[in-house]
C-alpha cells in the first residue's frame, strides 16, 4: 500500500468544507445548520492531520486536538441555544428567528 | 481508496445523523491510514460518541409529541438502515485489509506520529493552548448550564456558577 499523497487528503477535506457549506447554504433547520457546522469543522480539522501527516509533526494533531475541543464546546452552546430557541418559538425554523425582536 | 469516502457525506435525508456518523468513522479510519492513531482513536471516542448522543438527546427532546409515534414508525422502516449499514461494511472490510496489510508490511503507509509524540508537544511547547482550552470548556459548561436552565416566568434567579468540574483536561 503505497503512502497516500497529501493532495488527496487536502482535496478530500476541501469536498467535506463545500459539502458543510452547501448544507448551511441550503438547510433551513437549526439541527441541520448545526450539523454542517460539525462537517466543515471536520474538514477543517482533517487538512490540519493531512498537513501535520506531511511534514511528520505532531503539530497538525495538536490542532486537530482543539478543534476538537472547540467543536464540542460550540455543539453544546449551539444545543442549548437550540432548545431555548425551540421553547420561545415552537418551531425550529431559521427564518423565523431572524425576525424576532427582543 | 480516499475516493470513496467523499460519497458517504450524502446527508439530505432526514436521517443525516446516521450518515453523519458514517462519515465521522470514515474519517477517522483516514487519520489512521495517515498515520494518526491517536487522533483517530479521539475522533471516533469524542466526535462520533459524545458529540453524536448530543445530538440525538436534542433531537429526541424536540420531538417529544403526540405525532412522534408516527414519525418514529415512518422513520424505522428497513429501507433505511440499508445505506448505513452498507457504508459501514464497507468501512470495516477497509479497516481489516489495512490491519492484515499493515501486520504484513509494517513500513507501509505514512510515517506513524504516535501518541507520545503528542502527549510531548502538547504538555511542551503548547501548554498555554492546553490552558486556553480548558478555559473554553470552563465557559462553554457555564454557558450551557446558564441557556439550559429552564427559565421562569419573569425572574431571572440567582446566577449559581458552576463547580470547578469543567477542568477536564
Amino acid at each position: 500500500m503505497a503512502p497516500i499523497p497529501a493532495n488527496y487528503g487536502l482535496l478530500l477535506a476541501a469536498l467535506l468544507f463545500i459539502l458543510g457549506l452547501a448544507g448551511v447554504l441550503v438547510r433551513r433547520n437549526v439541527i441541520f445548520i448545526l450539523l454542517s457546522i460539525e462537517i466543515m469543522v471536520n474538514a477543517a480539522g482533517l487538512a490540519f492531520v493531512v498537513g501535520g501527516s506531511r511534514w511528520r509533526q505532531p503539530d497538525g494533531q495538536l490542532m486537530f486536538i482543539f478543534i476538537l475541543v472547540m467543536a464540542a464546546v460550540e455543539v453544546s452552546l449551539g444545543l442549548a441555544l437550540v432548545l431555548q430557541l425551540y421553547h420561545h418559538l415552537k418551531t425550529l425554523d431559521i427564518d423565523r428567528a431572524s425576525s424576532m425582536r427582543g | 481508496m480516499v475516493a470513496t469516502f467523499a460519497v458517504i457525506t450524502r446527508y439530505n435525508a432526514v436521517h443525516a445523523l446516521l450518515y453523519l456518523v458514517v462519515s465521522l468513522l470514515a474519517v477517522s479510519l483516514i487519520f489512521y491510514v495517515l498515520g494518526a492513531p491517536f487522533v483517530a482513536a479521539l475522533e471516533a471516542i469524542i466526535y462520533a460518541g459524545a458529540i453524536m448522543v448530543l445530538f440525538i438527546f436534542v433531537i429526541m427532546i424536540l420531538n417529544l409529541g403526540p405525532q412522534a409515534v408516527r414519525f418514529e414508525r415512518a422513520w424505522l422502516k428497513p429501507g433505511m438502515w440499508l445505506g448505513p449499514a452498507a457504508l459501514t461494511l464497507i468501512l470495516a472490510g477497509e479497516l481489516a485489509y489495512i490491519l492484515i496489510s499493515r501486520g504484513r508490511s509494517p513500513s507501509a503507509g505514512a510515517a506513524v506520529v504516535g501518541a507520545r509524540q503528542v502527549g510531548i508537544a502538547l504538555f511542551g511547547p503548547y501548554l498555554i493552548g492546553v490552558e486556553l482550552a480548558s478555559l473554553l470548556l470552563l465557559a462553554g459548561l457555564v454557558g450551557a448550564y446558564h441557556l439550559g436552565r429552564r427559565r421562569n416566568a419573569g425572574d431571572a434567579g440567582p446566577h449559581q456558577f458552576a463547580g470547578p468540574e469543567g477542568r477536564e483536561q
